[in-house]
């Protein structure tokens, strides 16, 4: 069976933009090595010379028409906002304070 | 006979001849809800005032002789993602609590075109991850037939309404099992749909390649009636199927001559229940009294059904439930305590002079997305996330998600060459009766094992559709799981009926 570490789960909440506390953190390494180990069952499987199917259905490009339409609203757009001004979401400094 | 007893087809031909009008038939859905829903838990919101303004409208119509879409003046219960504009939609998810889209789903603006009263926004399990609808963050819902046990997810709400005849239809989406499975748990009629047959544009999205939007309901016929006013294709969704739609109500009551069912032989395995088991091979024999000619068959990539569909569906929901950071809508955290407590990390770090723990501390917007999405998502959801962030990882990538993608292949290719021996494919629903609430909460895996007859369609992309068959000793519904070849959904509406003319599982009903 194969088992993920802690510090791997810690990575992976970072990657996931996910902060788990002390008690997930360990739940979480258990369940995720119990489930990754069962999807190892896949290793079974020979899939040589078989294309990868990421839809049920054959997916070719949809162009859209190159013209100019209406878009949402901005209100409308900020609407749902936690905290905006009049034209911006707006969040925590990105650079310095 | 009760109006809430009535199927959806039965009120409108009595609305049609004005035996009836659309706000009696409302009304007595509203009152039914009043009455039960404390001890059922289906809703997340019942929507009294625009219901009943809508059935009003519908009313004046009609007796003005104005035209009139297919479901004119009946109530329809609509699982809670679907976006709909001015009314809070949740997923069932304290992230999207408070949440009010600024447009409408594609299937509601059907709904609304076809006249339909919606008439609320049913319980779900949260972002529709689950087989138990346990994982709501804003309530619970009960299975009708007996309060101790889930109703089944994670469309569970979608179906509970549905068995407690509080609504003749209800709409549900299906990711791996999710329309069919609380309809087989609740002994409701459930359909997922050709992949691509129902837009999914305004769907709060999961698993991209495999959600699909679907009608439940009490009958087949009601269930033709539904898929036809919400099937179509449709600009805004790029993966809807641009073919036409059959009137599938015209032709349900059809019976299929020199039908062929397909029993695969990894259906009748370890694991399956041996009463849902029996209730099975009674409806097939059915079926055989009605000249249909019965083929073993065998899906030998079946097994590896769940293990592909936890990685491919994980690592599509950690993609698409990215947006939900804490900026743009949804959950935030609050602030000013995100920062206090941010600033007290770093002077303990700073104190113990630990240099490398300051360089790898989070700055300030990657912490409020964290926290944001700590606080907003349940823990399936984030488990869900994890094992799709871990398998769509540097060095995992090719181990798990690519050759996921093969395997889905794989899957497909034995359903195709199934196809060429039969017409349907037969079999449970579910390996069991719908279980106690609480009793798999904590084996996640357990949980998943749920969906093993289920999902294969998903990850084909193929219709198939679950009708009552049976009931245990101790009382429960059994459902029969059909699956047809893409498109055919006329086929498995035709079969249900079939079968429904025989039996009278479909009339059963749990008593309040």
């Amino acid at each position: 069976m194969s088992s993920l570490t802690r510090e791997e789960v810690e990575k992976v909440s970072l990657l996931a933009r996910l902060r788990l506390s002390e008690e997930e953190l360990s739940t979480m390494t258990e369940q995720m090595s119990q489930i990754v180990s069962y999807v190892e069952l896949l290793e079974e499987v020979n899939t040589d010379d078989v294309e990868p199917m990421a839809h049920a259905v054959e997916q070719h490009n949809i162009f859209a028409e190159d013209a100019v339409h209406q878009s949402l609203p901005r209100e409308a757009a900020l609407a749902n906002a936690p905290k905006r001004d009049d034209e911006c979401f707006r969040v925590p400094a990105v650079l310095g304070d | 006979m009760a109006l809430y007893e009535a199927s959806a087809t039965q009120l409108l031909s009595q609305l049609e001849s004005g035996e009836l009008t659309s706000v009696e038939v409302t009304q007595a859905c509203l009152d039914r809800i009043r009455e039960h829903d404390g001890s059922v838990g289906a809703f997340l919101k019942v929507m009294d005032e625009k219901a009943l303004a809508k059935a009003a409208e519908v009313d004046r119509k009609r007796k003005a002789g104005e035209e009139l879409g297919v479901l004119a003046g009946v109530p329809v219960a609509v699982k809670d993602l679907l976006c709909t504009e001015g009314e809070v939609t949740t997923c069932a998810s304290k992230m999207l609590e408070n949440f009010v889209p600024p447009y409408s789903s594609t299937v509601i603006k059907k709904l609304e075109a076809a006249d339909a009263v919606i008439i609320g926004k049913t319980n779900m399990d949260e972002f529709a991850m689950g087989g138990s609808t346990e994982n709501s963050a804003l309530g619970k819902t009960r299975n009708p037939w007996n309060t101790d046990l889930v109703p089944g997810g994670s469309s569970g709400g979608a179906a509970a309404c549905l068995a407690a005849q509080m609504v003749p239809l209800s709409i549900g989406t299906d990711t791996g099992g999710s329309i069919r499975q609380p309809a087989s748990f609740c002994g409701v009629v459930g359909l997922k749909p050709t992949y691509g047959r129902v837009s999914r544009f305004g769907l709060i999205a999961f698993t991209s390649s495999l959600d699909q939007i679907g009608p439940m309901a009490r009958t087949a016929e009601d269930t033709a009636l539904f898929l036809e006013a919400i099937s179509g294709h449709d600009p805004q969704d790029s993966t809807s199927a641009a073919v036409a739609c059959p009137l599938f109500s015209k032709s349900v009551d059809q019976p299929l001559e020199g039908l062929r069912i397909g029993l695969v032989k990894e259906h009748f395995g370890e694991g399956l229940d041996g009463e849902v088991e029996k209730a099975v091979r009674e409806a097939v024999a059915v079926y055989e009294k009605l000249g249909a000619k019965v083929v073993d068959i065998s899906l030998p990539h079946n097994k590896y059904g769940i293990a592909t569909y936890y990685i491919i569906a994980p690592s599509e929901a950690s993609s698409n439930l990215a947006r939900f950071d804490g900026a743009h809508y949804g959950h935030r955290c609050d602030e000013a305590t995100m920062l206090e407590e941010l600033q007290k990390e770093a002077e303990a770090l700073e104190a113990a002079n630990d240099k490398e723990g300051l360089r790898k501390m989070d700055t300030p917007l990657i912490r409020m997305y964290r926290q944001s999405r700590a606080e907003g998502f349940g823990p399936e959801v984030k488990r869900r996330i994890m094992l799709g962030t871990y398998t769509l990882s540097a060095g995992y990538y090719d181990a798990f998600y690519l050759k996921a993608l093969k395997v889905r292949r794989l899957i497909r290719e034995d359903y195709d060459k199934a196809f060429k021996a039969v017409d349907l494919i037969v079999g449970p629903t579910a390996p069991n009766p719908a279980f106690a609430a609480g009793s798999k909460t904590n084996d996640p895996l357990a949980m998943y094992l749920e969906d093993l007859y289920t999902v294969t369609a998903n990850l084909a992309g193929i219709p198939a559709m679950s009708i009552p068959c049976g009931m245990t000793s101790g009382g429960l519904p059994v459902g029969l799981h059909m699956q047809a070849p893409a498109l055919e959904e006329d086929r498995l509406l035709r079969a249900a009926y079939m079968f429904q003319k025989e039996t009278d599982w479909h009339a059963k009903t749990p008593s309040l």
